[in-house]
């Protein structure tokens, strides 16, 4: 199971995390508790209406929590989105179409009131990271779904943040762009030194990815197994046909239906 | 990995020439249907033996407007300013209007209804009202009904655009820790304004109409309306039809140069060619 929290080090604590929605009455989340490490690439996984999203949102402060607490970098959620202290990217790329590619990247950059000069260079900077330079100029419309969404990604890194959310980004490409991309997510986590929670409902993503897979249980949502993702990086196509590898797909997929046993017992 | 441009391929920039030579080429469909029109109309005449009142002759038409030209071009550009005016007074409320009640979705929500239900109004109705109000000779009652017109589309559409937002951007921006002023200024006003657009579009057309029909109950002898209701009743019908084709070529032209504005202002959005 989870590691015991190290206070003060952690990127992410939660404790006692319940999101109960008004609406419906519907209980999101209950009794969360979960301690991200600097560096750690973490996998939420679960059926849908589990929460993942959920709980990512109120990581980012995008969400409020009904009770229990949730800390990033050490402070309270609210102080470090105030702060600036992670980037997000959604399932949909979510880039204006009236910027270009370069303004869509500075935006946040624009946000903190930087100079000229300086988004330029950090953009220029962001856009090598994502291989997609000479693309500034271009407007994300002229892009294809797996570019866009390399854009996003340069634009959640654009301020540096210690933590990258991320919500299903590869959700909506083809598998061929989807496998493509995470050996190229994990090129940047290596190179970009940050912590980061992806929500996922693919397996073999989970596994591929992740240092350590949370698998959630669905209605009410709570985090139903922890599992270590002990594959040696850097991880490369090779990595798929790994015996372990199987091991812990298969690891992932029973804790998954054991989860949701565990929903069809539950009242 | 290799990247490269897809999908949509950015403006080619040819030689000027040959992107005016294109131009010329897209609407040459358009031309020739126009001088169809134009030669059938003008034979039909000749051929059925239509009366002068019910239709004149298409070379006629352009006979008198040339003879006339100085006071029907008088007459259309005091119409034309009477109807810019109102656009700009309708689409200004209608906007501002917009704004406010999509920033306050209560207020918004207890006046829509009526907001809408008020563009049901008849207001070509109110045109001898407007005169009673503004007296009939001044710009300011045909101003009046002008605006009229032009706000509801505006208000209906600005209403639209601001609404329109995706929640994913609204994160987004929550994320960036972006305040209320920000998030309009960077996303729900760039998001609105290709549906304000269409509706400032719309109202060129509507207040040139709302301008000479409130004409019609009573203006300055210098107006378009007046003009053409006044060669009808003298059965002047070529100069009525030259006025018409006036309100027709300033109307078209004011569309036009909205346009033009709004492709400078949507310069690098996608689709904004028609």
């Amino acid at each position: 199971m989870s590691v015991q929290p190290n206070v003060g080090k952690s990127v992410v604590e939660i404790q006692g995390l319940t999101k109960r929605f008004e609406r419906g009455d519907v209980v999101a989340l209950q009794d969360i508790d979960l301690a991200i490490e600097p560096g750690e690439f973490i996998s939420l996984i679960g059926p849908s209406g589990c929460g993942k999203s959920t709980l990512l949102r109120i990581i980012g402060d995008l969400i409020e929590p009904t009770s229990g607490t949730v800390t990033v970098n050490g402070k309270p959620a609210p102080r470090a989105r105030a702060d600036h202290d992670y980037g997000i990217v959604f399932q949909d790329s979510v880039l204006f179409d009236w910027r270009t590619v370069a303004k869509n990247v500075s935006l946040p950059l624009e946000m903190l009131g930087w100079e000229r000069a300086r988004r330029k260079a950090r953009v220029d900077e962001m856009l090598a990271l994502v291989e997609l330079q000479g693309f500034g100029d271009h407007h994300p419309w002229q892009l294809s779904g797996g570019m866009q969404m390399r854009v996003a990604i340069a634009r959640a890194l654009a301020l540096e943040p210690a933590l990258l959310l991320m919500d299903e980004p590869f959700g909506a490409l083809d598998e061929m762009t989807r496998e493509r991309l995470n050996m190229e997510l994990l090129g940047i986590w290596d190179a970009s030194k940050s912590t980061v929670v992806f929500v996922t409902h693919s397996i073999a993503e989970a596994v591929f990815l992740s240092t350590r897979t949370v698998v959630m249980s669905a209605r009410p949502g709570r985090i139903a197994n922890v599992i270590e993702i002990d594959l040696p990086y850097p991880r490369t196509s090779s990595t798929r046909e790994d015996p372990h590898y199987f091991e812990l797909v298969t690891r992932v997929r029973e804790a998954l239906h054991l989860g949701s046993d565990l929903d069809a017992v539950a009242p | 990995m290799s990247a490269q441009p897809v999908a949509v391929a950015p403006v080619p920039r040819g030689a000027l020439s040959r992107r005016v030579g294109r131009r010329a080429l897209d609407w040459l469909p358009a031309v020739i249907v126009l001088i169809l029109v134009l030669v059938i109309w003008q034979e039909s005449i000749a051929i059925f033996d239509i009366k002068r009142f019910l239709a004149p002759k298409p070379t006629a038409i352009a006979g008198n407007f040339w003879d006339n030209r100085s006071e029907l071009l008088r007459a259309g550009w005091f119409t034309f300013q009477e109807a810019l005016g109102g656009w700009a007074i309708g689409c200004g409320l209608g906007i501002l209007v917009a704004l406010v009640l999509a920033r306050w979705r209560r207020l918004g929500r207890a006046l829509q209804p009526y907001a809408i239900a008020a563009s049901a109004i008849p207001i070509i109705a109110f045109a001898p009202i407007t005169n009673a109000w503004f007296g009939p000779f001044g710009k300011t009652s045909k101003m009046a009904i002008a605006a009229v017109l032009c706000f509801f589309p505006v208000f209906v559409n600005t209403v639209r655009g601001l609404t329109s937002v995706r929640p994913s951007s609204i994160e987004l921006m929550r994320s960036y820790a972006a305040g209320e002023l920000d998030i309009f200024r960077r996303v729900r006003f760039p998001t609105a304004l290709p549906f304000i657009f269409t509706a400032l579009k719309i109202g060129t057309v509507l207040s040139m109409i709302g301008a000479i029909v409130g004409e019609y109950f009573g203006g300055s002898f210098t107006a378009l309306g007046v003009l053409i209701s006044s060669k009808t009743s003298t059965f002047d019908f070529e100069e009525a039809w030259a006025g018409i084709g006036v309100a027709c070529a300033f109307g078209i032209a004011f569309y036009l140069a909205v346009a033009a504005l709004e492709r400078v202002a949507l310069r690098g959005a996608p689709s904004t060619e028609d």
